[in-house]
């Protein structure tokens, strides 16, 4: 790859988290430069998403470090991951039904004026967004509970994009929708691509990954099979190494 | 939706004018019920109930469960439970008792009356409210215990450690000044009233223009003037004929006596005197107001209802969900004071029994009011409204001399079928919780 030598944008080097004496992730290291997509593959409970949170900061990893652009860093909760720009889309989306696109997109990072929230101003810049992301998206006074799958999952991505993340983490977006949001998904990533964010993005679809994704690691019972660049690989080279954890002969050097 | 039209008994026409009027239907159909409890009472009472004396006597009585209502609202928003607010009642009014009756004048030889006695016993008491609400909100924050068992240990024990503060003696108490919280002894009288009420008017007018200055600068669609003209008629109209009617209660003769008596004079010939505005609705009223800013224009009050809806995500958004708990108890726990010091000085003395059973009329306002059980949705106004219409309820059955037993068993019914009439409606509206 051309960003060989280079300073990677986010660097985890030997991430190790248990929970009650089963390791859910095992020293596994990744990295990701700027401008790129990386996948994270396996099957359900490999790891994927428990590795993810320890960056997002909604776990804290038992042994490891995480670097950001060169620089050690401590995440230790959510704040701590969103003052480095890394933003995460979760898969549950995180949002609190009972509030509007507004106030979820700005959660925990309110506008303010004079002391108070500004709940109009908020608004207007969540239709900016909105415009841009999904121009189809036209209910920003009811709570998003009342929002179809695609709707909610724009106000989840409008809150990571709104606050110049320079790391994006993708929790299976495509998962709850239907083919053409899934599309417009993908035309967000090559977009976010060309602004020069990295993006982890887990995702299950095989397919999605060699469309999206520039490498791709696969992980396995918590440990890390191995990363590999997409253009040189076959979907069935990915799935090999999902299924049987172990590299495709041919780059197993 | 016709179908919902003819349930409701409500024309299409009516709907789209109270959605221009941007009316909450919720807090509509509690106004109504309101006013139809007012009504009934009033007719079955050739007019008794209505009178300024009867409307004084119903607001007093209403402050201390209205007042820790709000707090409950919070509470429950947040997805907790807070059983021990009677007790917490109980335990701040029993310190504060003890503090103006005893403590401060044999520690310090304070005289009744005393600016000292005044502010050490409501700083103290507050301190404790916070105190111990603080305490109930760390166990529930940050060891996870569930607020329901905590709460209710709390009721047990601050409902004992009241009881050994006093030697489970009432304590009466004397301190005019402190006295003046709990109602017919502190009153505002009309003039000071009239004048409140019109600076309350104006405030209200105004933070109406500047919210819609605020909205047409972002460019939104505002309602039409003579919508917002309507609301604010309605708002002002409401203030002061509250007022005025406060205001036309007079003050009996032998108190007016008794009060110039103590100033060294006579009652001049002719001499009369309304009661106006209590102190303790007063306080009740800039309590509604503060909180409904917190709820709605503050970030505290926006991840009360974060966390309530979805804790998970407010705690991914970077919120400490637990210290929010903890802020939230200690909230509680200060109304919890502060209707303590309105409750005894009402009844002019601390009784063992002050406030019990007073959670479960707490929760029930908050419930009538809107506040839902699961998180996530409830009003602070709709909780005073609530408690408001237990207290008519109760007092006008009363008036007109329903037994005791069937008072509390109505009250329970109406909490009942108040929250079934919303689960019916929220169904037929399609919303989910």
């Amino acid at each position: 790859m051309t960003n060989e030598g280079k300073t990677p944008l986010v660097e985890l080097r030997d991430i190790s988290i248990a929970f009650g004496g089963i390791k859910a992730v095992d020293h596994v290291s990744i990295d990701l430069h700027p401008g790129e997509v990386v996948g994270l593959l396996g099957h359900n409970g490999a790891g994927k998403s428990t590795l993810i949170k320890c960056l997002s900061g909604a776990y804290h990893m038992d042994a490891g470090e995480i670097f950001v652009e060169g620089k050690k860093v401590q995440i230790d909760n959510p704040r701590d991951a969103r003052a480095h720009n890394i933003e995460t889309i979760y898969q549950t989306l995180a949002l609190a039904d009972n509030l509007d696109a507004a106030s979820n997109l700005f959660l925990g990072r309110e506008l303010m004026r004079n002391g108070l929230v500004d709940d109009a101003k908020m608004e207007a810049e969540t239709r900016k967004i909105m415009g841009r992301l999904n121009p189809n998206f036209k209910k920003f006074n009811v709570p998003v509970s009342a929002l179809s799958g695609g709707q909610r999952q724009s106000v989840a991505i409008a809150r990571a994009v709104y606050f110049n993340a320079k790391i994006l983490i993708m929790d299976e977006p495509t998962a709850a929708l239907g083919p053409h949001e899934t599309q417009m998904v993908a035309e967000l990533i090559e977009e976010l691509k060309a602004q020069g964010i990295g993006i982890f993005l887990i995702e299950h679809d095989v397919h999605n990954v060699m469309k999206l994704c520039d490498r791709a690691s696969v992980m396995k019972n918590g440990e890390l099979v191995g990363t590999v660049n997409v253009a040189e690989v076959t979907d069935d080279d990915i799935l090999g190494m999902i299924i049987l954890g172990k590299k495709p002969a041919h780059l197993a050097a | 939706m016709s179908d919902i039209a003819e349930a409701t008994g409500t024309s299409a026409s009516k709907r789209s004018i109270f959605e221009t009027l941007e009316i909450d239907v919720r807090l509509l159909g509690m106004l109504v019920a309101f006013f139809a409890i007012a009504l009934i009472f009033t007719v079955w009472t050739g007019g008794v109930f209505i009178r300024p004396r009867n409307v004084f006597n119903i607001t007093v009585q209403t402050v201390p469960v209205a007042i820790m209502a709000c707090g409950m609202v919070f509470v429950i928003v947040s997805r907790h439970i807070d059983l021990s607010v009677g007790s917490l009642l109980a335990m701040c009014s029993a310190v504060m008792a003890m503090m103006q009756a005893y403590w401060l004048p044999s520690l310090f030889g304070l005289e009744y009356g005393s600016p000292f006695i005044l502010v050490l016993t409501i700083l103290i008491g507050f301190v404790v409210g916070t105190a111990m609400g603080a305490a109930t909100g760390w166990l529930v924050g940050y060891q996870g215990i569930p607020s329901f068992i905590v709460t209710l240990g709390g009721l047990f024990i601050w409902r004992n450690v009241n009881w050994f503060t006093t030697n489970g003696q009432s304590v009466s108490l004397r301190d005019p000044n402190l006295l003046m919280f709990g109602g017919t002894e502190g009153v505002l009288g009309a003039p000071l009233s009239y004048t409140i009420g019109i600076a309350a008017s104006i405030a209200a007018v105004a933070a109406m223009f500047l919210a819609r200055r605020n909205k047409i600068n972002h460019g939104f669609i505002v309602k039409p003037m003579w919508a917002e003209g309507v609301m604010m008629a309605i708002i002002v109209g409401t203030i002061m004929l509250f007022v005025g009617w406060l205001s036309r209660y007079p003050i009996p003769a032998g108190k007016l006596r008794r009060m110039f008596e103590a100033r060294g004079q006579e009652v001049p010939e002719g001499y009369s005197a309304m009661h106006g505005l209590p102190i303790s609705v007063l306080i009740l009223i800039l309590v509604a107001v503060i909180m409904t800013v917190i709820a709605r224009k503050s970030r505290f009050g926006r991840y009360i209802f974060a966390t309530g809806g979805n804790p998970d995500a407010a705690e991914l958004s970077g919120i400490n969900t637990k210290f929010l708990t903890v802020k939230v108890f200690a909230l509680m726990g200060f109304l919890c004071a502060l209707a303590a010091l309105i409750a005894q000085a009402r009844l002019q003395s601390h009784g063992n029994d002050i406030g019990m059973l007073e959670e479960l009329r707490v929760i029930a306002a908050a419930v009538i009011g809107g506040t839902a059980l699961a998180g996530g949705v409830g009003t602070i106004y709709g909780a005073v409204l609530g408690a408001l219409i237990m207290q008519s309820l109760q007092s006008g059955m009363a008036m007109v001399g329903v037994d005791t037993p069937f008072q509390n068993i109505i009250v329970g019914l109406v909490l009942i079928i108040a929250v079934w009439v919303d689960i019916v409606y929220r169904k037929r509206m399609g919303i989910a919780k």
